[in-house]
């Protein structure tokens, strides 16, 4: 903790009346990509503001490379690479323009040339901002947020409105700045994101950081179970289906039947076996694996999207 | 320093790429030259000359329109949070505004003295030393006191209903549109509390009578607008919003309203000694005597 690149202790941050950051703690290591999720409107944002030192803390301490983003926050700017959310370049800026002009405020620089290409915006070089595609005005936020070679990368809802495969384009950039190990704290709310992306997870809801750790550990603490969703031609009772061999627990949702069980093929198994007996008959079957997603709803009642 | 020097590049490059600049920049103070200089003075070089004073004001003076608009505009949009993550400061963002429309004011100036020698044939501009320094601290200004409407209103439909709340008594009021001197006695006293009355009678002292930047004329204008031009830069620093949601601090309006003590100071002075309603008189009653020889020649009578 001591060393940790950047330290979160305690942050409290209120607008008016509503607080929206209730005490959040956690520390980030170097060479971590470590992912805040939750819903909008969770402070997810707020407390990424803060480390970069563009809002205000009402409460408790942040450090990032060793520095108070109010105090030394001229000197912090020259670490710390960020892509914001709703922001915005002039719409007449052309895209290598602003990648010189932004290389150009620091001390330590990257190759502007270099990061165009590695961007993929070689062909974008002379386009007017406005021109960009979404996806395109994302990877040059990117890219942007790399031209000091920063020490903390910050990447507030990096794919927030971006088509899916658009969507992937980004992850593969950010999975390659992983395998160079930059340190890069994300905020999202997908959460095949948070788990293909971040070492560390800390799962945040109304302010406050309600789980934190490895998506693996974060699944395995949750139960580790799997879903097994299915629907059948004739109406099952819940108490049989709970004692399917592995099944931990199963309910009606729906109309459709949700089992959550342990040992899945066991389940599958034995539940064919049952349904057989009963001359019922099975019209679909899905499986799925825990996710975050069942992590945040055993521990607020509430889907992450809704 | 750079960061100053690169944003400045950067914002002069945008207003020439940008369609509004040339309505503001270029039609709608030549279509002011052109009216002052063909219609009111009817072409006849010395009244060409003595109008060339509230011609040059205005164009001066509209610095304040674009610079408000742009700043509300970067800031409503969230460009002005993406400098905000990087080392730029609010004096940085602020001077490079100032400074590239200084840039940009600079050429039409003198595309308006070119045109009143070449096409109105006005041979004598007066003292230029004097016309140029309350051209750039005029220009310097009323920019600063565009910062400063752009830190007090929220939106763009808020910011150009506030303009235009300043720009009509501005102009009206001051001898930039009707001469100072043909006003209505009241009004004159009115127009002593407004920056633009020292702009355009010290220029009309400068270009029609040639009085030089140490005469108390054009050193009375001189003062008065650097003081508030410094008065209004500070105040536009220390309001500075980056964020978009960021509320305008009570404070805020208060202080914007400071910036208007200057003038108001110099206005209660001014209305006491008369010093400048009789300077304006006295151009305007030259201006519509009979030609003397040396007139145009810019000497005082």
């Amino acid at each position: 903790m001591a060393n940790s690149i950047l330290q979160v202790e305690n942050l409290v941050k209120r607008y008016g009346d509503v607080e929206a950051v209730r005490g959040v703690s956690f520390a980030v290591e170097e060479g971590e990509v470590f992912g805040l999720l939750g819903p909008n409107g969770a402070g997810k944002t707020t407390t990424v503001e803060i480390l970069e030192g563009l809002r205000t803390p009402d409460g408790g301490r942040v450090s990032v490379c060793g520095l108070d983003p109010q105090r030394d926050s001229s000197a912090l700017k020259h670490e710390i690479g960020a892509a914001l959310q709703s922001t915005s370049l002039p719409d007449k800026l052309r895209v290598m323009e602003a990648l010189r002009l932004f290389a150009s405020f620091y001390k330590r620089r990257r190759n502007p040339e270099e990061l165009l290409k590695r961007f993929g915006l070689e062909e974008k070089r002379n386009t007017f901002y406005s021109q960009l595609s979404g996806g395109q005005k994302q990877r040059l936020a990117l890219a942007m947020a790399l031209v000091n070679d920063p020490k903390v990368l910050f990447f507030d809802e990096p794919t927030a409105g971006l088509d899916p495969q658009v969507r992937r384009e980004i992850y593969d950039i950010i999975e390659e700045l992983k395998r160079e190990k930059k340190t890069i704290v994300m905020t999202t709310h997908y959460i095949e994101e948070a788990e293909r992306l971040c070492d560390r997870v800390a799962i945040v809801d109304h302010g406050k950081v309600i789980a934190l750790g490895t998506p693996r550990d974060l699944k395995a603490h949750s139960g580790g179970t799997t879903r097994i969703e299915v629907r059948l031609s004739k109406p099952e009772s819940n108490g049989t289906l709970k004692n399917l061999e592995g099944a931990t627990d199963a309910r009606e949702v729906d109309g459709a039947y949700v089992i959550h069980s342990k040992r899945p093929p066991q389940t599958i198994v034995s539940l064919v076996k049952h349904l057989e007996a009963q001359d019922n008959e099975l019209v679909s079957l899905e499986i799925a694996s825990p996710s975050l997603e069942d992590v945040f709803i055993e521990m607020t009642g509430r889907r992450l999207r809704d | 320093m750079t960061n100053f020097a690169t944003l400045t590049r950067m914002r002069i490059q945008l207003t020439l790429r940008n369609r509004m600049f040339l309505f503001f920049s270029v039609v709608m103070p030549f279509g002011f030259f052109f009216l002052y200089a063909g219609v009111f003075a009817r072409g006849i070089p010395r009244a060409v000359q003595y109008f060339l004073g509230p011609v040059l004001a205005l164009t001066v003076m509209g610095s304040f329109w674009g610079l408000s608009a742009a700043l509300v505009m970067f800031r409503e949009q969230g460009i002005l949070r993406r400098f905000h993550v990087t080392p730029i400061t609010p004096s940085d963002m602020l001077a490079s505004s100032v400074v590239a429309n200084y840039v940009l004011t600079i050429p039409t100036v003198l595309i308006e003295f070119l045109c009143a020698r070449s096409i109105f044939h006005v041979t004598h501009f007066g003292d230029l030393v004097s016309a140029f320094l309350l051209i750039t601290i005029g220009t310097v200004s009323f920019a600063s006191m565009g910062l400063v409407v752009a830190s007090v209103t929220n939106t763009m439909q808020e910011t150009q209903v506030i303009n235009q709340l300043i720009w009509l008594p501005l102009i009206f009021l001051s001898g930039a549109t009707v001469p100072l001197a043909s006003l209505p006695q009241v009004v004159k006293h009115v127009g002593l509390f407004l920056p633009a009355t020292y702009l355009v009678t010290g220029l009309q002292s400068a270009i029609y009578w040639a009085f030089a930047p140490w005469s108390p004329d054009v050193l009375l204008g001189l003062g008065s607008l650097a003081v508030w031009a410094a008065l209004t830069f500070f105040l536009s620093a220390q309001l500075f919003r980056w964020e978009p949601e960021s509320k305008i601090p009570r404070r805020a309006k208060l202080l914007a309203a400071a910036t208007a003590i200057p003038f108001l100071l110099l206005g209660i002075w001014e209305n006491n000694t008369n010093r400048t309603i009789s300077l304006a008189q006295a151009m305007y009653d030259s201006l519509n005597a009979p030609a003397k020889p040396d007139a145009s020649s810019g000497k005082t009578p």
